[in-house]
């Protein structure tokens, strides 16, 4: 009996029971369609088992949509509950696990997806690479990252929701106060996602510094890459902390382990400082590949070279080291005492300098530019004052006699909407923009993209800066309700506002996406945006070799030199090309991971123990495999690149444009 | 940002920036000094931008308009770096000293004895011991006005904290060990204290009344309860911690004495500053007191 009820929903609610219906009619659909359309074979040969680093980017980046969703749902949610002092849709149990749900899927299964997708699709291009380091790695590093997703996302239909916040502090996270297995889900499927973060952050440092294109010496890569190095360097320090802390934090759940219990000797403050020693730099591995984005597209639509590329570089390299120098400030209530407070205070407060500086340098790209007023660019220029707000009042926060009073209370929650929303989102949806043409052969419609432009920069500032006053009246973050009588009602109807016009805008995306598949024109050539990086500089799609030749490099702006300067970017004779064979390994293994993770929640011991074992058993035979990939041919390549025609017979091109 | 600065100068003024006694007075004003130059450098920048992007759209610049290729300018980027550096400093220097004076006793206070008083939580409630007077509420707080306040914190089960905004800004109350927050009351007058941080199901209500009054009224409250309230028995005060939310309470004596505080304090500095009292005997006894103290629950 007891075994069953650890299965039930700690609180059913009608929106619980309908998702479920939901979720399996879904399911249902997928199976048959799969199976009417006879699509089974495809799906295995081209998706589940690829190693190509273009379609794992894809991957990444439909299931960050899917989760901006799951967690724009919830935030829909959350500012329904909160519109009206007193509201009844929403018991505050049910409110915890939203919030709680809606800040990790948020942060670790939208943001880290969408960068990654970023940084698969791109950063081989732009180094002009054939594919990442450790392809195989990589497949293993997105099915690891997909199956954590999943199962974060059957907690709210199979046992509960985590509910002690993102942050998931102890002792509120142990058995004791969060009663739900909802926490182990938290444990265990943020563990599996993170390994496949590490081994990412691993495979690109490894790609950037070992498999750059003949020429292109580290202060020549394009702004994008330096960003998603620095990010991935922050990933390969900070994410074993956080594998660390899961695994103590499991040990407390499932083993009565007493690392952070506030008895026998457990210290729940190890647990927030292991949790911000990785949670702070995180955020700055979202943010600089954000940056690097903007870097891109701000410079392509302005036609100018990034101005003070070097200041941009030591910025971001100093940004990484503060980064992890700051991690006290989400506890300076905490009773550290005034000098502790002090110096974590001034660390963090010195980050605002190089961030300042690539305002500055983003400000003098645009000068004595041409501006297009792109989508992609909207989103930029967007960027630029919001983010700006965003980082004052991060050093508002970081003056911490103040942070006192701001501690925990909306003001905070405004605070890091207003950095991670315009600065991760906003590049991610440029981003998903500008890049779009590039790996699915269309453009997306301009016209409804900059309406979801206005429709969620207006939405944005309606839904988060009355959360500024509401903070600075005492209404304290992750409260389900208040009375009347805070005064806090029309302020926060006001940010339901603002809400609904993001999911509107989200709305729209998807919107664009189906209605651009339908009209759009398919003949747009490999470099639409008149772009200035490497990645413009293959076919439009990318073939699965992406580079006939590997290109010979000299400056950061390699594609736009041989446009405009007539430098011969691709040398030489077509030769046989050498590629990794695809593989089921990968995501075979990941569904077994899932089995061991949903085995732990439970804590159903029989299963775990099988799971493991075919976990190692799936490594042992990979380190006895022999797998030597395959080759393409010269002739073949030719015969690819031929039927791309004119388009992109480099020299032709750069003949062509040398005499408009 | 302008929009807000006046807002928060409207009519019904915003809690924090309503301050009531000296620590959150300090508080207010670095927020309204951080706020004006902020709204300097997010108004700069917009000028800028609004600039750059009326000047230089393409659809304003002749055809053949070419953009020049700029490397950087070496001034430029040290006037970009140094005028930040001047800010942060300038705002450092600001952001220590007011450390150091939140941390200690209020300003214009030092001379007098403060009321100590130990505020604890469990789950969803506030339980405040006042040893010096031998009196226990539950949700809601007598302070006398111009004395400093010595609030003991900790709590009997997760980490909460204790917030009253119109005296000053909040410290964690945590299972393993007491924090001190020094506030002071410089008017007679109701507040709103809750804890301000999430603790599970019941945190909404975690809240409580703050009445501040004259020394004279506060003693004959204190002798008032001593008249009119029952003592608190070992088995009530468990009771107390059980889960769930209550109403005001009054007691007299404290849980203290059979349930005392995990009184050791991780942060040396002010267990310094505080080597005047007495609570602060040794690190060994405290091991033995964590243990009962856990006991509840
Ligand atoms: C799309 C519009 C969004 C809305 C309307 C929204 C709204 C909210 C609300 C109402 C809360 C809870 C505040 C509280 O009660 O403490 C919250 C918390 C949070 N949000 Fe969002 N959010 C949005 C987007 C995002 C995005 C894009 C991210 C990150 C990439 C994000 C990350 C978080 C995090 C980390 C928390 C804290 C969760 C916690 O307290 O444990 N949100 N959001
Ligand atoms: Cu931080
Ligand atoms: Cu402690």
């Amino acid at each position: 009996m007891e075994f069953f009820q650890r299965f039930a929903i700690p609180h059913p609610s009608p929106a619980i029971y309908a998702s479920m219906v939901a979720i399996a009619l879904v399911s249902i659909g997928i199976v048959v369609g799969l199976t009417y359309f006879k699509k089974w074979g495809y799906l295995w040969r081209e998706w589940l088992t690829t190693v190509d680093h273009k379609k794992i980017g894809i991957m990444y980046l439909l299931s960050a949509l899917l989760m901006l969703f799951r967690g724009g749902a919830d935030a829909i949610m959350m500012r329904a509950q909160l519109a009206t002092p007193e509201a009844k849709l929403l018991d505050a149990q049910h409110y915890n696990e939203i919030f709680t749900t809606h800040g990790v899927v948020m942060i670790l299964f939208m943001a880290m997806p969408f960068i990654f997708a970023f940084m698969n699709l791109i950063v081989p291009l732009q180094i002009g690479a054939r594919d990442v380091a450790f392809p195989r790695l990589n497949a293993l590093s997105f099915w690891l990252f997909f199956v954590g997703a999943m199962l974060f996302n059957i907690s709210f239909v199979i046992g509960g929701s985590p509910d002690a916040g993102w942050t998931s502090y102890f002792p509120l996270a142990g058995n004791d106060f969060s009663t739900s297995v909802g926490t182990n889900y938290y444990m265990l499927a943020i563990q599996i996602s993170g390994i496949g973060s590490l081994m990412t952050g691993i495979n690109f440092c490894t790609t950037i510094l070992k498999m750059r294109a003949p020429g292109m010496t580290l202060m020549k890569m394009p702004m994008f890459t330096w960003s998603a190095f620095i990010a991935n360097v922050i990933v390969v320090f900070a994410f074993p902390v956080l594998t660390v802390a899961l695994i103590m934090g499991t040990a407390d759940r499932l083993f009565g382990a007493n690392f952070f219990t506030t008895s026998n000797g457990g210290m729940d403050m190890l647990w927030a400082n292991f949790f911000w020693v990785w949670g702070h730099p995180e955020v700055y591995i979202l943010i600089l590949p954000a940056f690097g984005l903007y870097s891109e597209i701000i410079s392509t639509f302005s036609g100018r070279n990034l101005y003070g590329y070097k200041s941009m570089v030591w910025s971001m390299v100093l940004i990484s080291l503060l980064s992890f120098l700051v991690w006290t400030h989400h506890f300076f209530t905490m009773g550290q005492g005034a000098l502790t407070n002090s110096i974590f205070s001034i660390t963090t407060m010195a980050i605002a300098v190089p961030t300042g500086v690539k305002i500055f340098n983003w400000l003098f790209t645009m000068w004595k530019g041409k501006i297009r007023f792109t989508t992609p660019m909207l989103y930029s220029v967007g960027f630029i004052p919001l983010f700006t707000i965003g980082g004052v009042t991060g050093v508002m926060l970081a003056m911490s006699a103040a942070d006192y009073q701001y501690h925990n209370t909306m003001f905070l929650v405004a605070h890091f909407h207003n950095t991670i929303i315009p600065g991760v989102v906003f590049a991610m949806l440029a981003g998903l923009t500008y890049y779009w043409p590039k790996f699915f052969g269309f453009m997306l419609n301009e016209k409804i993209g900059k309406t979801t432009f206005w429709f969620i920069a207006v939405g944005f500032v309606l839904a988060f800066f009355p959360m500024y006053i509401t903070g600075l009246d005492g209404q304290a973050r992750r409260m389900y309700t208040y009375s009347e009588s805070t005064g806090f009602g029309p302020l926060n109807m006001l940010s339901f506002f603002g809400g609904a016009l993001m999911a509107i805008a989200f709305l729209l995306i998807v919107y664009n996406i189906w209605y651009s598949f339908k009209n759009s024109p398919r003949d747009i050539g490999s470099d639409p945006w008149d772009a200035r990086s490497l990645e413009w500089a293959t076919h439009t799609p990318v073939p699965e070799y992406n580079f006939a030749r590997l290109p010979q490099i000299s400056s950061s702006q390699a594609f736009w030199d041989s446009k405009k300067n007539g430098h011969v970017l691709f040398k030489g004779e077509i030769e046989d090309i050498h590629m990794p064979n695809n593989s089921g390994v990968p995501f075979v293994m990941s569904c077994i991971f899932f089995v061991a993770g949903f085995s732990f929640v439970f804590a159903l011991w029989v299963p775990a123990v099988i799971a493991l074992i075919g976990v190692f058993v799936c490594m042992t035979l990979r380190s006895f495999e022999q797998d030597h990939g395959y080759h393409i041919h010269a002739k073949e390549v030719k015969e690819t690149e031929a039927k791309y025609g004119e388009v992109l017979n480099n020299e032709d091109r750069s003949r062509a444009t040398s005499r408009v | 940002m302008m929009a807000l600065v006046l807002i928060l100068s409207g009519c019904e003024p915003l809690l924090v920036l309503d301050p009531k006694g000296p620590q959150a007075e300090r508080q207010a004003s670095d927020i309204m000094l951080s706020i004006g130059i902020m709204s300097f450098i997010v108004i700069v920048v917009m000028v800028i931008l609004a600039v750059i992007l009326f000047k230089y759209r393409a659809s304003k610049l002749p055809d053949d308009y070419e953009p020049p290729h700029i490397e950087g300018n070496h001034i430029v980027e040290a006037i970009c770096v140094g005028i930040p550096v001047l800010i942060v400093a300038y705002l450092s220097f600001v952001s220590v000293q007011s450390n150091y004076i939140v941390e200690s006793a209020p300003v214009g206070y030092e001379e007098q004895e403060p009321l100590v008083v130990y505020a604890s939580s469990s789950d969803w409630k506030w339980h405040f011991s006042y040893p010096e007077q031998g009196i226990e509420t539950v949700n809601y707080l007598y302070v006398p006005t111009d004395r400093p306040l010595e609030f003991k914190l900790y709590s009997y089960g997760p980490i909460t904290s204790f917030w009253i905004p119109q005296l000053g800004g909040q410290k964690y109350a945590m299972a393993d060990m007491v924090t001190t927050l020094h506030l002071a009351a410089d008017e007679p007058g109701e507040m709103m204290g809750r804890n301000a941080n999430f603790s599970g199901k019941g945190f909404a209500e975690n809240a409580f009344n703050v009445t501040a009054m004259s020394q004279a009224d506060f003693d004959e409250w204190v002798q008032e309860v001593h008249e009119t309230a029952e003592p608190l028995t070992e088995s009530e005060f468990q009771e107390l911690l059980e889960p769930g939310h209550l109403g005001q309470m009054t007691f007299t004596g404290t849980h203290l004495e059979f349930s005392p505080a995990p009184e050791h304090n991780h942060d040396s500095e002010t267990t310094e500053t505080e080597a005047d009292h007495s609570e602060h005997s040794s690190h060994d006894e405290s091991e033995t007191n964590e243990e009962t103290d856990h006991s509840g629950h």
